[in-house]
């Protein structure tokens, strides 16, 4: 037994590769990227040639991942909250086909949105499926639940869904590792097509089987190894619910053990033998959870009306956001003393464009061009580039997920917007934009797509962009006239010629596409830096 | 004893790199230790904080509770005062003194120094001229823990000496001494103030 230092997401990472996995499947998100690139990084994953690289996006990942289990394989599929969104039809699928090699989800939500768009929460989304969900509370249950996660996927039969909230996935902590790894799992091939093909005859059969495993995943939900139940001494104290990090905060209150009657939550579904003893054993319950209020609900439904259950719903803890030790702490009645105020000076001070980065470039000639078009809207998309929303810019008026620029640009084109043009990254592109521009070219929409390509998947730290080198190909592919596919540099000293060439799209009647095309200064900078460590040694 | 710090500054600063040398510290000496790092968008010169917990005993939240942190160490004047609600009465502001202007609305310099002078336990360091003056344009985060290193009551100023050493020891026997006389040179600015 080794100790290390590992983030929430390291921890996972190192768990799955010590469980025996054949590879990763996953798209980057914040903050889900680390458990893919730490795999990308540990020499027993080179040494047993893990797959590791990155899909085109999180669908992607899943159904890919869903191959690897059906041929016998351990492996995880990782992405960010939304992600799931994306990926949800093979995610619900997934569990009425079922698993032959034990495959874990990880989906890492974003409570406060540090980095995100929506704070869902996709416990939701398990429940929704049917599907056992695992939600660790420190970093070393999350190295830990990945073997548990496993034998539990194989002997169950079914994909588990593993749910972190941002604060376990980006803190550190000394997590005690095996000295040594799994074989990679191998069990044969699955060859059982009433089990695997879904049509109908065969999805109520086997729909009506998750129903029926229901009370069983519940039960081993109850007896799940980190779930515990730690009544107090006093009789008929407060009851809390804790479920995954939430208990840690529960913890830092140091009266926590002594004054209430605790139960930590770890697995789902919620069971409700324990919720039942917990509520008979104290005099009301406050239900502590990152994210939505969704164990609060299952819990108010398991009692009686007028079983006092306290949460976020009766706002004793905030309605949304991240949990904190404050909140948790208040909600426990053990509010924090503050000694000092921020003093009024202090202004924030928002993330912007690096200096120096293409896409300022792109937007200085968009404001130019777009000057003289009153009624001109631009429909921008998710990357460094929504930056863009910010001063000194202000170039963009929409933002809402991957891909829908220019699938928005398209409808309002359609509903006669002149001009309609879509800022989409080039990752972005292709994990969600492929799709769109074909409906455009074939309803022949008046838009105009610029494709700020900067060779890397930049907003998420620089990793690979499945697309590069392939967007003239793609673009012409989907059915874009050859000589509406424009590629410029942008610089300043080009101004002139992006300007003129924006001008030009924009008038033609048809969908066309503007290429800038450079590469991100922080990916090149590294690089340059690496070149020169590797001439050094 | 625990020892509950915050790190704070502006994205590319490498507030980060101060947590790594401390953690190391910490893990050699055998102490737990919790750290919640930022990732993301914060990064792209936004603010940055990190919550550090050390303790000789276990460490239950990542994050740090209002009221109760025993330090905040920042790499920026106006980034030490956002986050003074975490602040112990007891607790101790070790900050550089160099402004980050990057943004249109910063505070005058008379309102941030005139907060910062009037907390009960300051230690401003103008790092930036200090690695200016003595040529290491790199090392202004480690004259800054330097600075820090007699306030870290859990860990003793060799211990940190000694980690600083240890982070360092892959770039050569160069870096590891100007990175050691960094923080000397950070130490002992903090013992003028
Ligand atoms: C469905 C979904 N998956 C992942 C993310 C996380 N994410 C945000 S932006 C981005 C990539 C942007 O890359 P690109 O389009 O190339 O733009 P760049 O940041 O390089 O400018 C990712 C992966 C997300 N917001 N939504
Ligand atoms: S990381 Fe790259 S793409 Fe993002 S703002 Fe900086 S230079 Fe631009």
């Amino acid at each position: 037994m080794e100790k290390k230092l590992l983030l929430g997401d390291e921890a996972i990472a190192l768990g799955a590769i010590h469980a025996g996995i054949r590879g990763v499947y996953a798209y980057p998100g914040t903050p889900s990227t680390e458990i893919t690139e730490y795999i990308q990084r540990h020499p027993l994953a080179r040494e047993r040639g893990l797959h590791s690289t990155w899909c085109t996006n999180e669908k992607t990942a899943v159904e890919a991942a869903l191959g690897v289990s059906y041929a016998g394989g351990r492996v995880i599929a990782c992405m960010k909250h939304v992600g799931l969104n994306v990926a949800a039809d093979a995610f619900v699928n997934s569990a009425i086909t079922g698993v032959n090699g034990g495959m874990i989800v990880i989906v890492a939500d974003d409570p406060s949105m540090h980095s995100s768009q929506n704070e869902q929460d996709s416990r939701f989304y398990g429940k929704f499926s049917l599907m056992p969900v695992l939600e660790p509370s420190t970093q070393q249950e999350a190295y830990d639940m990945m073997e548990y996660g496993f034998e539990l996927s194989e002997r169950e039969k079914l994909p588990v869904l593993m749910r972190i909230v941002m604060r376990l996935a980006h803190s550190r902590a000394a997590v005690t590792v095996k000295d040594s790894a799994s074989d990679v799992q191998a069990l044969p091939c699955a060859k059982d097509p009433a089990s695997w093909v879904l049509l109908p005859a065969n999805s109520r059969r086997k729909y009506a089987a998750l129903v029926e495993q229901q009370p069983r995943l519940e039960e081993l939900a109850a007896k799940a190894p980190y779930t515990r139940y730690e009544p107090s001494d006093k009789k008929k104290p407060m009851g809390i619910l804790a479920c995954g990090i939430g208990y840690n905060y529960v913890e830092e209150v140091k009266e926590a053990k002594s004054c209430f009657n605790v139960l930590k939550i770890t697995q789902y579904p919620l069971p409700v033998s324990l919720v039942r003893q917990l509520a008979e054993d104290s005099n009301g319950i406050l239900v502590v959870e990152d994210g939505q209020p969704f164990a609060e609900e299952l819990v108010k439904g398991m009692l009686s009306a007028d079983y006092p259950v306290k949460g976020r719903l009766t706002g004793d803890l905030p309605r949304t956001g991240e949990l904190t030790p404050d909140s948790v702490a208040t909600a426990m009645g053990h509010q924090p003393v503050r000694f000092f105020e921020m003093p009024k000076e202090v202004v924030s001070r928002p993330p912007a464009l690096c200096q120096g980065c293409g896409h300022r470039d792109v937007y200085t000639a968009l404001n130019e061009v777009v000057k003289d078009y009153p009624n001109a809207r631009v429909f921008a998309d998710i990357g460094c580039y929504t930056l863009g929303a910010l001063p000194p810019f202000r170039a963009i008026d929409t933002c809402l997920d991957m891909g829908a620029s220019i699938t928005m640009a398209k409808g309002a084109a359609d509903a006669g917007v002149f001009p309609a043009i879509a800022v989409i990254g080039d990752s972005t592109f292709t994990h969600s934009g492929m799709t769109g521009l074909l409906d455009a070219v074939n309803d022949k929409a008046q838009i105009t797509v610029i494709i700020s390509d900067n060779l890397t998947t930049a907003m998420t730290g620089g990793q690979d962009s499945a697309g590069t080198n392939k967007f003239e190909a793609i673009c012409l592919g989907l059915g874009v006239e050859p000589e509406h596919v424009r590629v410029v540099v942008p610089l300043p000293k080009n101004m002139e010629e992006i300007t003129r060439i924006l001008r030009e799209e924009i008038e033609y009647k048809g969908v066309s596409v503007v290429i800038p095309r450079r590469e991100c200064i922080q990916t090149l900078n590294r690089k340059l830096k690496q070149k020169r460590a590797e001439k050094k040694s | 004893m625990k020892q509950d710090i915050i790190l704070s500054g502006v994205g590319g600063q490498g507030i980060l790199s101060i947590a790594t040398i401390i953690g190391e510290a910490a893990t050699q000496a055998g102490l737990t230790l919790k750290q919640a790092e930022v990732h993301g968008m914060s990064q792209r010169g936004g603010d940055v904080q990190s919550n550090l917990r050390l303790a000789d005993g276990p460490i239950a939240s990542d994050l740090i509770t209002a009221g109760t942190a025993d330090m905040i160490l920042s790499l920026e004047p106006m980034e030490a005062l956002r986050y003074l609600p975490y602040l112990d009465k007891e607790g101790w502001v070790i900050t550089s003194s160099s402004p980050f202007k990057n943004i249109p609305n910063y505070p005058a310099d008379e309102d941030w120094s005139a907060a910062l002078k009037a907390l009960p336990h300051v230690v401003m360091v103008d790092v930036e001229a200090l690695a200016r003056e003595h040529a290491m344009p790199k090392c202004a985060n480690v004259i800054l823990l330097g600075a820090a290193a007699r306030f870290l009551n859990i860990l003793t100023v060799e211990q940190l000496r000694g980690s600083v050493a240890r982070i360092f020891a892959a770039k050569g026997e160069a870096v590891v001494e100007m990175n050691q006389r960094a923080f000397d040179i950070g130490h002992d600015a903090a013992l003028v103030e």
